[in-house]
């Protein structure tokens, strides 16, 4: 194995490839090679980063020195500078907040990282996710061979329950003690899924996650499937995801290939292999029972419940259904115990978030930060506040299902409890900003727009509640509204949360329910044609009486 | 879906239901594939794999038009479709539709007389931070203005 004196990971992340990093990456190596230190220097390609919005982003190791806004003409200039002499090509350099005259050097002091704390990206941007071999040099495959050779499957069980670990993909669910309804059940064939089929407005760190550490999710299925006696794995991720599906592909195979997946593997006798299945475009299939059915090969409508997946799943089989981020803790939790990830986050919620950081924020993209940082923390330190110079008008938590946030709620906490309490959700991790230049009735109306069209159908409440409130946000955009409007709504939304089949229904009015709260006022005041924050096109001539 | 390339041969429908094992439960899967080697789903080809499934067709038709993926109607060589999520919404995914309908002359659901393209709207793409966004055929392209998507179409010309 020849030695290299110097990394250039690249990242090849979906918002970094879009912004040209494909092109940087080509002008890195021709200049690498230009200067004749292809022997020294080693170009990787890596998982996301983060800073999305200020991609295509590079990290030059061992300094860890990150640049970004790269364009393909500099990198004549980084190699030549960093690469030869040794010298920081300063004005290139990525910059946390960007009012700070003076750049700092390596990743750790360049503030990116300083309120973060890395558990389930803990690969990301440091691996090449291609590598097997790095992924194992990173401590990979520890946790599952430590599972499998020193730990029986019920202490592997009332580990991840005394880690505390819940849910990530929404619901916050304690992932333990879905897997000890499972693992006790005597059954000819059990499954373990991995839910990938992101679909929430404003997620996207399953994607990058997937992309990024695509390892960490095979080796935590394999420890999943071991501790509930299920050999057999399915991921179930969207079809649009092209890039991560060649690379849980790729992943997988090498992974068979070294005997990691397949039969008999650290030769304890556990048999343990997964296929992937793509999604071909529904919502709704994100909710574990539509998953199963889709997997069946049917539409995918949510089943009643009981009987849970844990019980009765795919085939009628026990099945684990959870999702990528949730997996990706569990390694982690094996090798360093329960009480570690205790440690970290709050006592009811331990561990950390990753968030999707979007809409009116200077630094768009992915963090992950321990749970029960404030809104403002994450806002106005790590997301570098609103651009612009406009105000905060309102957050919207855990996705278009979550509920709208106004500015007296900054100080809230971020974990599943806190914001449930304030009527929203911590949910997928979606964190959509919006400024005061927004309209509420204008933001709602989007809201209603996706969820009519996601709607399965199968139930009434939802199909037609989630149309009719698209209707009636659409008539006071229009200024058509009757006076009862708010009324209408109102009583909606309670049928909806009470009566509909699915979680898909029942939290789909959360952000109208919480603006109504907060906003009333101005939504009041499109019933009487006007449009406080000049969005909507309303004419006065057309308003019905 | 894009277009398989000529030079490799396409496999035939009972091909694909073969390797399926005429298996009901890999109806999506069977689904998809008949859309690349027919491009969409036709009453006929749905009435072939309810035949050789042995499922009654009311179901196949039931899941084809459950998934935005899949097509019962014929569309153009490319697929346009443009991200109305909320996150795009609030950065300005009208007016790059506004755009589009413009250019191409046609509304979301139609396709184009020549049969180039074939606008439609989707939800989340997953790529907010790049918004607003939309993929044509299976291209992601992000931070869209009116300008960049009059650009980009002029690459599909």
């Amino acid at each position: 194995m020849s030695y290299f004196r110097a990394h250039v990971l690249v990242c090849a992340g979906t918002p970094c490839m879009l912004k040209g990093a494909g092109a940087v990456k080509d002008a890195l190596c021709r200049e690498i090679e230009r200067a004749g230190l292809q022997e020294e220097v080693r170009v990787v390609e890596t998982g996301c980063l983060g800073p999305c919005d200020d991609g295509p982003v590079i990290v030059v190791y061992p300094e860890g020195v990150m640049y970004s806004k790269l364009k393909p003409e500099e990198m004549s200039r980084i190699v030549q500078q960093h690469l030869l002499k040794g010298r920081v090509v300063e004005d290139l350099v990525y910059r946390a907040e960007k009012e700070k005259a003076k750049p700092v050097v390596s990743l750790e002091e360049q503030g990116y990282l300083d309120r973060q704390y890395r558990i389930v990206l803990r690969n990301c941007g440091r691996i090449d996710p291609d590598s097997i071999e790095e992924y194992i040099a990173n401590g990979g495959y520890e946790a599952l061979g430590k599972a499998l050779t020193t730990m029986t499957p019920e202490q592997v069980v009332a580990t991840v329950k005394d880690s505390g670990l819940r849910g990530r993909g929404g619901a916050g669910f304690p992932t333990g003690l879905k897997w000890s309804f499972t693992a006790p059940i005597a059954a000819d064939q059990k499954y373990i899924i991995c839910n990938a089929d992101e679909g929430e407005p404003g997620t996207f760190k399953d994607r990058l996650i997937l992309e990024g550490d695509p390892h960490s999710i095979i080796e935590a299925m394999a420890i999943a499937g071991y501790a509930v006696g299920a050999d057999q794995g399915i991921v179930y991720i969207r079809g649009e995801y092209h890039l991560s599906i060649e690379r849980l592909q790729r992943a997988a195979a090498r992974a068979r290939e070294l005997g990691l997946l397949g039969k008999d593997i650290f030769g304890t006798g556990f048999n343990f292999d997964l296929q992937i299945r793509t999604g071909a475009g529904a919502y709704v299939c994100g909710e574990e029972t539509a998953l199963i059915e889709s997997l069946e090969g049917k539409r995918g409508e949510p089943r009643l419940k009981p009987p849970y997946p844990g019980v009765a799943g795919l085939w009628g089989k026990p099945t684990v259904v959870n999702n990528v981020e949730t997996l990706a803790n569990i390694p982690p939790i094996i090798l360093k115990g329960a009480e570690w990830f205790r440690g970290i986050g709050t006592e009811k919620t331990p561990g950390t978030k990753v968030f999707t950081m979007l809409g009116d924020i200077t630094n768009q993209g992915l963090i992950e930060v321990p749970m029960g940082i404030t809104l403002r923390e994450v806002i106005y330190g790590v997301g570098g506040g609103i651009p612009n110079g406009r105000g905060f008008k309102l957050a919207q938590t855990g996705g278009t299902s979550g509920g709208c946030l106004p500015k007296e709620f900054l100080d809230l906490p971020m974990d599943y409890d806190s914001l449930a309490e304030a009527g929203s959700a911590l949910g997928s991790g979606a964190l959509l900003v919006i400024d005061d230049s927004h309209c509420i009735v204008d933001v709602l109306r989007s809201f209603m727009k996706f969820f009519q069209h996601e709607s399965c159908g199968q139930c009434t409440p939802c199909r037609e509640g989630t149309a009719r409130l698209y209707q009636l946000f659409s008539d006071l955009a229009a200024g058509k509204a009757g006076q009862d409007a708010v009324q209408l709504i109102k009583e909606l939304c309670q049928t909806m949360q009470l009566s509909s089949l699915c979680g898909l229904g029942q939290s789909a009015p959360n952000g109208v329910v919480t603006a109504l709260q907060y906003f009333e006022e101005e939504i009041q005041k499109h019933v009487a044609g006007e449009c406080p924050a000049g969005v909507c096109r309303i004419s006065m001539g057309s308003r019905a009486v | 879906m894009p277009v398989k390339s000529s030079t490799e041969p396409k496999k035939s429908l009972r091909q694909v239901i073969a390797e399926h094992n005429s298996d009901p439960g890999a109806l999506l899967d069977i689904l998809r594939d008949a859309q690349e080697i027919h491009g969409y789903l036709s009453a006929a080809v749905m009435e072939e794999i309810a035949d050789e499934l042995d499922i009654p067709v009311s179901r196949v038709y039931g899941v084809a038009t459950f998934y935005t993926l899949l097509a019962t109607k014929p569309k153009g060589e490319h697929i346009i479709r443009v991200c109305e999520s909320p996150p795009c919404h609030i950065r300005g995914a009208v007016n790059i539709l506004e755009t589009l309908k413009e250019v191409l002359g046609v509304n979301p659901g139609e396709t184009t007389e020549d049969k180039k393209f074939t606008l439609e709207l989707t939800s989340c793409l997953g790529v907010c931070g790049v918004a607003p966004a939309m993929m044509i055929g299976d291209q992601v392209y992000g931070n869209l203005t009116p300008e960049r998507v009059k650009e980009i179409l002029k690459t599909y010309a």
